[in-house]
């Protein structure tokens, strides 16, 4: 009973971090997703007097990842009935030829500043409209998001810190004395920390499945990513075999660091 | 015979505080069964506490089983440790192992384990009366019993020299005849040298006997 108490607090401890780092990795994949969201709907609108092809566009500015002509052939279908075809046609010729400019991502309030000056220089183009208004609001939504997750994150890094200090504590109570009668009858260190080694894999090891199985639960029952499916957002909140690694090695990290630890602050008894 | 022991002029002192041995010389041969006595606070536990490494001379020499003891190395210690059977005034039993793994101790860290380290622990538990208990631990038992445990634990390995502090010192009148008893049988039938730490020498001890005396810091020889 007295053994799985020591146990369960580890894994406790363990867990605590693991789902930390993984709520954090997860919500910060879930920017990513909704950034390439926002970026394949966001684009610029430039108004030229001349045609230019879609490598012409992209050598003004290394941010542009493709163009897209804007047909003007909608509102002349509407002018039909009211003008004679000739005078159509010659509309057709004066009228200015749009383009939509897709970027290869969400660009910041000051990007697209610097874009649309590029763009301005060249003397064929007659307007860029970059619509910052709407993309200032939702990059400065977002990067408040991201700011409350980076806050969250440092809370629950200190938490954990505390709870991983205090387990090192009670490790340190629990096995020095064992440690240390070992070692009055010529124990080796390997041996004397044997012990506490395979505890502290074994717990890193558990403390991961249950990462796993509580993630792969929350992803199989799918409620989060419905829910961010409806906002356009389409994520994996747990990439199994990156994430479990990851995990596994951040575990056994912390586990073993600690057992150094107590194994380096090892007092021999006399 | 070889020396066990050999002591040149050995000071002994804790850190920042005043000498507790000073300048004693010694020798302990082989096969000798010697007791240390004196007053309360004498120096007697500390200066078992340097056979077995757990404080440094502080000038002089000091050399166990052939192993000099001043500014000992991790490696050399952990060897003279693993030939060294211990019995503490306190027993330093391993409280979540059972009185089986207790006795086994010496022979895991010497890489016996299996049928030779169960054989040897069964038959010492016998000696000790505690077959019973082996599954036990240490807690469930009285001091005696303890104690007599601490007593099949250092016997474990057959070690070449025994060191014991004060060790029937609270214990019943039974569990003392047994622990002399075995500390007898060593030194008689397997020829191990004991060095006991202790208030007052038994009057029913056989073996003949040599007997130290720490007074003011200096150790003198009785018998």
């Amino acid at each position: 009973m007295k053994s799985l108490k020591n146990h369960i607090s580890l894994i406790i401890a363990l867990f605590t971090v693991l789902a930390s780092v993984q709520i954090y990795v997860s919500i910060d994949r879930t920017i990513a997703a909704y950034e390439s969201h926002l970026k394949d709907d966001y684009s610029v609108i430039v108004v030229t007097n001349k045609a230019f092809t879609d490598s012409e566009i992209k050598t003004m500015s290394s941010m542009i990842a493709r163009s897209e002509p804007i047909s003007t052939s909608a509102v002349l279908e509407r002018l039909k009935g009211e003008m004679s075809p000739k005078n159509l046609e010659l509309l057709k010729l004066t009228l200015p030829k749009f383009y939509r400019l897709y970027l290869n991502r969400f660009p910041t309030p000051k990007e697209i500043k610097s874009l649309q000056k590029k763009l301005e220089k060249n003397s064929a183009v007659e307007r860029v409209e970059g619509f910052s208004q709407t993309h200032d609001t939702v990059y400065k939504l977002m990067m408040l998001f991201k700011d409350v997750v980076q806050i969250f994150s440092i809370a629950i890094a200190t938490v954990t810190s505390m709870l991983i200090l205090k387990e090192m504590r009670l490790w340190q109570f629990q096995h020095a004395q064992r440690m240390s009668i070992m070692a009055l009858f010529g124990a080796p260190v390997w041996l004397r920390s044997a012990v506490l080694f395979r505890l502290a894999i074994v717990d890193a090891i558990i403390a991961t499945l249950i990462l796993c199985l509580t993630f792969f639960l929350i992803d199989y029952y799918g409620f989060l990513v419905t829910q961010l499916k409806t906002i356009g957002i389409t994520v994996e909140l747990f990439h199994f075999a990156n994430d479990a690694l990851r995990s596994l090695g951040i575990a056994l990290g912390i586990s073993i660091a600690l057992t150094f630890t107590i194994v380096l602050f090892q007092t021999e008894e006399e | 015979m070889d020396n066990v022991i050999v002591a040149d002029n050995l000071t002994l002192a804790y850190k920042d505080f005043e000498t507790i041995i000073s300048k004693a010389s010694f020798a302990i041969t082989a096969g000798d069964f010697v007791f240390i006595t004196g007053a309360s606070g004498s120096g007697k536990s500390t200066l078992l506490k340097s056979f077995y490494g757990a404080i440094e001379p502080r000038q002089g020499n000091l050399s166990v089983g052939g192993i000099k003891m001043n500014r000992i190395g991790t490696s050399k210690l952990n060897f003279l440790r693993r030939h060294l059977g211990i019995v503490f005034q306190d027993y330093k039993l391993i409280k979540e192992w059972t009185i089986e793994k207790n006795v086994m101790l010496p022979l895991i860290i010497s890489g016996y384990t299996g049928d030779v380290g169960g054989e040897q622990v069964k038959k010492l538990l016998g000696h000790v009366k505690l077959s019973h208990q082996a599954g036990k631990y240490p807690p469930e038992l009285s001091g005696g019993e303890q104690q007599r445990v601490a007593m099949a634990r250092a016997l474990a390995h057959n070690p070449i020299l025994i060191l014991a502090d004060e060790p029937t010192g609270n214990l019943d009148e039974y569990s003392s005849s047994v622990i002399w008893g075995l500390l007898e049988g060593a030194n008689t039938q397997l020829k191990t040298t004991i060095v006991v730490v202790t208030h007052h020498i038994p009057d029913e001890i056989k073996v003949p006997y040599r007997h130290y005396h720490i007074e003011y810091g200096n150790i003198n020889e009785i018998a």
